[in-house]
């Protein structure tokens, strides 16, 4: 008999059907996954699992666990399930922990309750969860809070909050969404290793098929609240029976179509940091879009006493690069390597420490907002979090019309809007859109109208500060087919930031790797990325999760 | 989703759905129209002095009584009631009108300007504002005009507070960046991203502190620094009373219900504008 056992559930939110006749079993020791895009009920699934719907909910059909229906139990006797025969590990480590308790207390907390343990026991077991999930007592005591872990840390923290008591069925939701591939795969790769130690079944739920494919046995496929295929995983992504699984696949395989061999009208020429190498550029009569010139960024360190003073965090150490008119060219690195704050400096946003940064021969250091007008209509940005990169009250024209702010004389009224609608027709959006508010969009549409703004002073370089890693795979996909249509019609160059190599090798030319400050290397796309090598290349390259690759391995393992 | 992503129409609409909003509104309206009211008529002339008429209990023709100079309490009750409320508006205005600038420059800024404006809203904060408003109409002589001034002083870092809270939380989003690589300087953001992220916040603060302001007004009248006779007020009106508070109670529970209700229902609408704000809160109750 299967550890879970899901038949025919059904769920309403107020009347409106979330999910329809789901079936999904998981034994013992056995990964499922759970795949499927926004909206598509993956997390209304879990939550019916552990019970924690919202109020509104109405669940019918059966969830066996062991046996036991779980859809009729108490709430008593869920309490006492839930965190110690199920447990669960949430999307977002930022979030999933009270900021106010230690970890100890928080990983103790649970194993206090269900246990009945007094604090001693149950902080020596909390203890031995932290080491196992790869945070020892020397560098991690229990008192440690929340916010002086990363990212990584927080969720190591958070599986061990959800593993503590050994439960026998686990449920990730998204559990590395929120992090860049490196700590992907290293969490992956703890969470594969508590499964075979204590035999726990996985459910584990992403929108990313690649994730999926490398860990599930069998995988389930949703859409719409419906279960579009289910089976071994080798089998049903090799063989792609279901219209939807092939349409998912071919997603988060996509290369958009460009023109393979774009004339590059330089060589990017970063040169790992320090070598004595100078760039040679292939055409050197033409001032580069962008030149960056040894910059580096020193933000100032916590102060550890009164009479000391505090030593500076190098957020970006020496860095040199050119990008020529028309070039995309990525940025690739782990979280918290100086992506962002490189590309805040290019951005005239921040300044740099040292160095200097030229947009066509023009220094942009040190300028005022006056006379840095003109160096501004050539670069704009496009952000990460297409929720947060618009004032919720203002209209669609207004925000995207902002940065015609920039031009020398500003159009009227009518103007405006015909500039406005003509961008908006760019990036794929209908001019009636215009007096809308953001929040009438969904994400990728939001993307888009992100990208409109960016586009309507027609700028050279666009910089896009990972522009579709909060986004659906199908809307991901059409997002970089945008991108790679706007580079060929209008000629813009991108400086792409992203820990996605997936995302680098489809639209870009050239990528950099990024690691700890500095460029480590520097080459075509594709050659970085079949050939990578520094060290910081090569395990970015690695841990990136890749469909093909995963499911030949599969095909291996499962004949 | 979050709320924040309606526009403000929708803020409003949504406020009147929450019940001690509408109940809090419904107080303040009445009030406020009585006040209005009272421009243009009320029962009896409040300056006139009836003495024949003194001390009478309420009654079909003085429905609240009359005082120790037979005037008409109800209809003291209406002109005091124009006279909390201009004095809590407009001290609320030179709060919001000087504090909110304030506040915003301070958030723009940061650094040492930050500091200075802030450390400087500290010392006005760390005296007691009634009694810094004593102060103020002291030196400067009681009346209702200084009366405005000393509170609207005292409302000052308030406001700044609030807007400069307010407006730290929305300067590190993406939309102020894009706003910034548009090459707006950091006036303009505030007045264009800024104050309207922040004005929901500000008009919570606000109808707070017009309920202080009238309870402020109605404390310096009763020392004597509020307005001066014969313009009735309800603070001066309490004050009359206490040493009548055997023969005629009437006349200090009278005023003293005023305040209470006025207060209470600005407080109300305070409540239900911030419940609407927590999306969280709300979906509790």
């Amino acid at each position: 008999m299967s550890l879970l056992e899901i038949e025919n559930l059904s769920l309403d939110i107020g009347g409106v059907p979330i999910l329809k006749d789901i079936d999904l079993a998981i034994s013992s020791g056995e990964v499922v996954g759970l795949v499927g895009e926004s909206g598509s009920g993956k997390s209304m699934t879990a939550l019916s699992i552990m019970r924690l719907l919202p109020e509104a909910a109405r669940a019918s059909g059966r969830i066996a666990f062991n046996g036991f229906d779980l859809l009729t139990a108490t709430e008593d006797r869920m309490c006492a399930l839930r965190g110690d025969d199920i447990g669960m590990i949430f999307q977002e480590p930022m979030t999933a922990l009270n900021p106010l308790k230690t970890i100890g207390e928080q990983v103790a907390e649970g194993i206090r309750w269900h246990t009945g343990a007094n604090r001693p026991d149950a902080e020596a077991l909390a203890r031995k969860m932290l080491d196992r999930v790869g945070l020892p007592q020397g560098k991690f005591p229990l008192s440690r809070y929340p916010h002086e872990l990363s990212g990584g840390q927080r969720q190591r923290v958070v599986i061990a909050i959800a593993c503590a008591l050994k439960p026998k069925l686990l449920i990730a939701d998204e559990p590395t969404t929120a992090l860049d591939v490196l700590l992907q795969a290293q969490i992956l790769d703890l969470l594969r290793d508590l499964v075979d130690e204590h035999r726990m079944g996985l459910l584990l739920i992403s929108h990313d098929l690649a994730v999926v494919a490398e860990m599930a046995d069998r995988i389930t496929i949703l859409r719409g609240g419906e279960v579009m295929e289910a089976g071994e995983t080798a089998r049903t992504l090799s063989v792609q029976a279901h219209p939807y699984t092939r349409q998912l696949a071919a997603a988060s395989m996509h290369v958009p179509a460009r023109r393979v061999a774009l004339p590059l009208a330089g060589r990017v020429s970063a040169e790992p940091t320090g070598g004595g190498r100078r760039d040679v550029l292939d055409s050197p009569d033409k001032a580069p879009l962008l030149s960056v010139r040894n910059i580096s960024k020193d933000y100032p360190g916590r102060r550890t006493s009164l009479f000391r003073k505090p030593t500076p965090t190098r957020a970006v150490d020496d860095v040199s690069f050119t990008l020529h008119a028309g070039q995309s060219v990525a940025l690739v690195g782990s979280s918290g390597c100086g992506k962002s704050t490189l590309a805040r400096m290019i951005l005239a946003l921040d300044e740099p420490t040292s160095g200097t940064i030229s947009i066509r021969g023009e220094t942009i250091s040190g300028r005022n907002e006056a006379s840095l007008r003109h160096i501004r209509r050539d670069m704009q940005v496009v952000f990460q979090d297409p929720y947060g990169s618009f004032n919720p009250r203002r209209t669609v024209e207004w925000l995207v019309a902002e940065p015609l702010h920039l031009l020398d004389s500003r159009p009227g009224k009518a103007e405006r809007r015909e500039l406005v609608a003509q961008a908006l027709h760019e990036v794929g959006l209908t001019p009636s859109d215009i007096s809308k508010y953001p929040h009438e969009f969904s994400g990728g549409q939001r993307q888009r109208i992100s990208i409109a703004r960016a586009l309507i002073t027609r700028p050279k370089l666009i910089v896009a500060d990972e522009p579709v890693s909060a986004l659906d795979v199908s809307i991901r996909a059409r997002i970089l087919d945008l991108f790679a249509d706007l580079n060929q019609r209008l000629g813009v160059g991108y400086l792409f930031i992203t820990h996605d190599l997936t995302v680098a090798r489809a639209i870009t030319d050239a990528v950099m790797v990024m690691h700890d400050g500095r460029i480590v290397e520097t080459g075509r796309s594709s050659e970085v990325l079949s050939h990578p090598q520094s060290e910081a290349a090569r395990a970015l390259v690695e841990a990136a999760p890749d469909l093909h690759r995963a499911i030949a391995r599969k095909m291996q393992e499962q004949g | 989703m979050t709320d924040e992503a309606a526009p403000a129409a929708g803020f409003l609409a949504k406020a009147f759905a929450n019940r001690s909003f509408v109940v809090g509104f419904v107080i303040t309206a009445l009030v406020a129209a009585m006040a209005l009211l009272s421009f243009f008529w009320t029962p009896y002339d409040v300056t006139k002095l009836i003495v024949a008429d003194r001390m009478q209990p309420p009654s079909a023709a003085h429905w609240f009584g009359t005082d120790q100079f037979g005037r008409d309490v109800l209809s003291m009750i209406m002109v005091g009631a124009r006279n909390s409320i201009a004095v809590a508006l407009v001290a609320v205005g030179i709060g919001m009108g000087i504090g909110v600038p304030l506040g915003c420059w301070a958030a723009a800024r940061g650094g040492y300007i930050d500091d200075a404006l802030m450390r400087f809203n500290d010392i006005v904060f760390a005296f007691p504002a009634l009694l810094s408003a004593i102060m103020i109409t002291a030196i400067f002589g009681p009346g209702a005009v200084n009366a405005i001034i000393a509170i609207g002083i005292f409302n000052i870092p308030v406001f700044a507070r609030v807007a400069r809270a307010g407006s730290l939380a929305i300067w590190p989003r993406e939309f102020i960046l894009a706003a910034r690589a548009a090459g707006k300087g950091k006036a303009l953001i505030s007045v264009e991203h800024i104050l309207p992220n922040i004005a929901n916040l500000l008009l919570v603060q606000g109808t707070i502190q017009f309920a202080l302001g009238i309870l402020a007004e109605a404390g310096l009248s009763y020392v004597g620094l509020g307005a001066q006779p014969p313009m009735p007020s309800w603070g001066r009106m309490l004050f009359d009373a206490q040493t009548r508070m055997i023969v005629a109670p009437y006349l200090a529970i009278i005023p003293g219900m005023a305040i209470v209700i006025t207060v209470l229902g600005l407080n109300l609408i305070g409540d239900g504008l911030a419940d609407t704000l927590d999306p969280k809160l709300r979906h509790r109750r």
